[in-house]
């Protein structure tokens, strides 16, 4: 099929920009560790208080400036909703639900992740600054939806 | 709106300029870089949040 | 030429059927709209105890699904009288059963919505669980535009018996290809409101697989968007050329933009599950490398898009870069609103190669910057086409003509959705950056500054959103005039003609059985393992939730 000469010219550039995104975006992927958040972990949704680590949900140090911060999630609210964390850790978040799809968001981050019942999601963070962040649920979950939050402060280690 | 084709017009216009499509190529490589600046700008806001 | 030039009274009035529908949708959904602008800006809250999000849920449907549906269907039905004859009475007949069922669907769907049975937005994620007539409306709108895809399919099948060795005619060969489209994608969705949903909202199963449903949702739920996205391709390739009184770039790459379509939107659902449990990375990434083959068409249409503007501006005598931008038809409604459309595709398309793309997505996802891209590429694009399209489809169907008046009317009216959406979108893209979520009412997060700083957003989406509403009463006064009150006359349906230097059309873009072929082999490469994987490694089911 016969094509003008410019449109080959921007198809070229055009596909070629393409696969320049996404080589830049599977490199980031797959050599630099950037997965999106795919964790492959189930839980009975209804045992989640009985499951651990989520019958005692909150920061667990597992290393040397290495933690856990495991949190509940249900309609409308995050357990533990008040979690510090040391300035500099490396925290493991791993969320779950009690009830139906939540949106588990901290709000400034790239910790951005579904919560779905019967799933573990997981995503790994270092804090490198003090501060505050607000946590969120970003996925519709009822009438208190937008009252769902929780809050994140990075402290100087003591 | 849809007037037909005036004949003496098309008559007066050069067949070279009239398949010239580079007002086209400049178009759509203003989109393209837009569609470059907008990406690349999005992908640092990720790199600085990491 | 075989084509007749005027679409037959009878298929008229089932086309303007349809029209009616999408327009009251679009009146009742916009006023949602409006509501839900001024709840987030958080100077406003609902009476009665009304909730936002049945307000929303009601936004989402009627907008998303109704409007939209509807609209194509008695588009594309027109189109196919106008290019490939007129209907035959069974076909004729079959649409009005599509019709009905989707309308009746529609009733009941916005019944238990109403009711507040059903506040479980467009997307209906499980485990909310909504009345089980929430599910079952939606399965009749469904069915309803299998039957009138069928209709279709029936009408073109005639046209090739009748002219066999001849290229189908443009329009009816893409309103084939986005029904067939159309056809394939909605058996997702399909499958998950017959064999899960409503079941398990019936009582007859007790849980249900979130993930799978999830998945089959949104199996279905890209291609949506590229059903609303292919009839404004239509105005675009075909109409626009005709009104600007220039020539169609070419016939060929039309198609092959129409078949790229046809194979690559479905295979991509999991760019909307990219932060999602339960599916291994590699095949996200997959999906997002097909994800980005969809891009080829587009950039395609634009290429020809620019290039029937120059052509036709080269042909009155246009000189240097961009001197046929000055010849194009500033003044004429059915040109503008679709041109505005094309506009906004622009940072429609830069969006949303951001959402597809993997990491990206994590900035992005669920804030309401995905609220502002929608905007762009359906509120935006593909409405204003619709509009565009409205203003000579209606007239030619009711028999009557455009006054300028009107015309004036319409083109303040395009003028009007564009500002108010530069505000509204622009605001949502922005505020989505700062983390601003989509589909909440008005909070602040117990005071978080974070959150108070998107309030000066969500103030500007108010403004650019009431400011929308003006447009939606501008246009449902245009659309009332052309139905009911403009003068009698006769309104050309216009179809372009092929520029004389484009070559001759392929038999090949005809082969359908090559074409399904190759996307039914693409799917089952994106999904089959990953699926097979959720089946196996599936959690307990979950129980329904009733949480509004």
């Amino acid at each position: 099929m016969h094509m003008h000469k410019f449109e080959k010219i921007w198809l070229f550039f055009g596909i070629g920009s393409l696969f320049v995104f996404l080589t830049v975006i599977g490199v980031s992927a797959f050599a630099q560790g950037n997965q999106p958040p795919s964790c492959l972990t189930t839980i009975d949704p209804e045992k989640v208080d009985q499951t651990p680590p989520f019958n005692k949900p909150g920061l667990v140090k597992t290393g040397d400036n290495e933690y856990q911060l495991n949190i509940v999630a249900s309609a409308f609210a995050y357990t533990p909703s008040q979690i510090e964390i040391p300035k500099g850790a490396k925290v493991t978040i791993n969320v779950t639900t009690k009830d139906v799809i939540h949106g588990f968001e901290m709000v400034g981050t790239n910790v951005n992740m579904m919560v779905e019942p019967g799933y573990v999601n997981s995503f790994t963070k270092t804090f490198n600054e003090v501060g505050e962040f607000t946590i969120l649920c970003n996925e519709y979950c009822g009438a208190g939806h937008h009252l769902m939050t929780a809050k994140v402060k990075v402290v100087d280690k003591q | 709106m849809a007037l037909p084709q005036l004949t003496d017009e098309k008559i007066k216009v050069k067949t070279e300029e009239h398949s010239s499509l580079k007002g086209t190529l400049a178009s759509v490589f203003l989109l393209g870089f837009f569609l470059i600046f907008t990406w690349v700008g999005v992908y640092f806001l990720f790199l600085d949040r990491l | 030429m075989n084509e007749t030039m005027k679409v037959d009274r009878r298929d008229a009035k089932l086309a303007m059927a349809h029209i009616y529908v999408a327009f009251v949708a679009l009146a009742l959904g916009g006023l949602a709209g409006l509501l839900q602008v001024l709840v987030r800006s958080g100077k406003f809250t609902l009476p009665a105890n009304i909730s936002y999000y049945t307000i929303l849920t009601t936004h989402g449907v009627l907008l998303g699904l109704v409007l939209t549906t509807f609209f194509i269907i008695g588009f594309q039905f027109a189109a196919m009288s106008r290019t490939a004859g007129t209907l035959s009475n069974k076909v004729r007949t079959t649409g009005w059963l599509g019709f009905w069922l989707m309308t009746i669907g529609t009733a009941m769907t916005a019944f238990f919505i109403l009711i507040g049975e059903a506040s479980v937005l467009f997307t209906f994620y499980a485990p909310l669980q909504a009345h089980p007539g929430f599910y079952l409306g939606l399965t009749l709108v469904v069915v309803g535009s299998w039957i009138s895809g069928f209709a279709m399919f029936a009408h073109y099948a005639k046209w090739k018996k009748a002219n066999p060795g001849k290229t189908s005619p443009l329009l009816t060969f893409m309103s084939v290809t986005n029904m067939i489209l159309w056809l394939v994608c909605t058996l997702g969705v399909a499958a998950t409101v017959l064999i899960q949903l409503l079941p398990w909202s019936l009582g007859l199963v007790e849980r249900i697989n979130v993930l799978v449903s999830r998945t089959l949702f949104w199996y279905f739920g890209h291609p949506l968007v590229y059903f609303w996205l292919l009839p404004a391709y239509m105005v675009w390739y075909v109409v626009i050329p005709k009104i600007i009184g220039g020539k169609i770039f070419s016939d060929s790459l039309a198609r092959l933009s129409f078949i790229l379509f046809l194979l690559f939107s479905i295979p991509v659902g999991f760019h909307h599950q990219l932060v999602e449990p339960g599916i291994d990375p590699a095949w996200k990434y997959l999906q997002v490398v097909l994800t980005f083959m969809v891009v080829i068409p587009s950039l395609m249409t634009a290429f020809s898009m620019f290039a029937t503007f120059e052509m036709y501006g080269r042909s009155k005598g246009a000189t240097g870069l961009f001197g046929w931008l000055r010849k194009l038809p500033w003044g004429d409604a059915r040109f503008f609103a679709p041109f505005v459309g094309m506009l906004f595709f622009i940072p429609a398309g830069a969006g949303g190669l951001v959402n597809a793309s993997h990491q990206l997505n994590q900035v992005v996802h669920n804030t309401i910057w995905v609220t502002g891209h929608f905007h762009l590429t359906l509120a935006t694009t593909v409405v204003l086409t619709f509009f565009g399209a409205a203003y000579w489809l209606i007239p030619h169907l009711t028999g009557r003509v455009m006054t300028k008046t009107m015309n004036r009317l319409a083109i303040v009216q395009t003028v009007v959705w564009a500002i108010g959406m530069c505000f509204m979108s622009g605001s949502m893209h922005f505020a989505g950056l700062l983390g601003a979520p989509r589909r909440s009412a008005f909070s602040t997060y117990g005071n978080s500054p974070q959150a108070l700083e998107w309030i000066p957003y969500q103030i500007a989406q108010a403004i650019g959103g009431t400011i929308l509403f003006i447009g939606i009463i501008l246009v449902l006064v245009i659309v009332t005039n052309l139905a009911f009150f403009a003068p009698k006359g006769e309104t050309e349906f216009p179809v372009g003609e092929v520029a004389e230097t484009a070559e001759r059309t392929p038999f090949v873009f005809e082969n359908w059985k090559l074409w399904i072929g190759i996307t039914v082999v693409l799917i089952l490469i994106a999904y089959t393992i990953p699926f097979i994987d959720m089946i196996q490694n599936a959690p307990p089911g979950s129980k329904g939730y009733k949480l509004w």
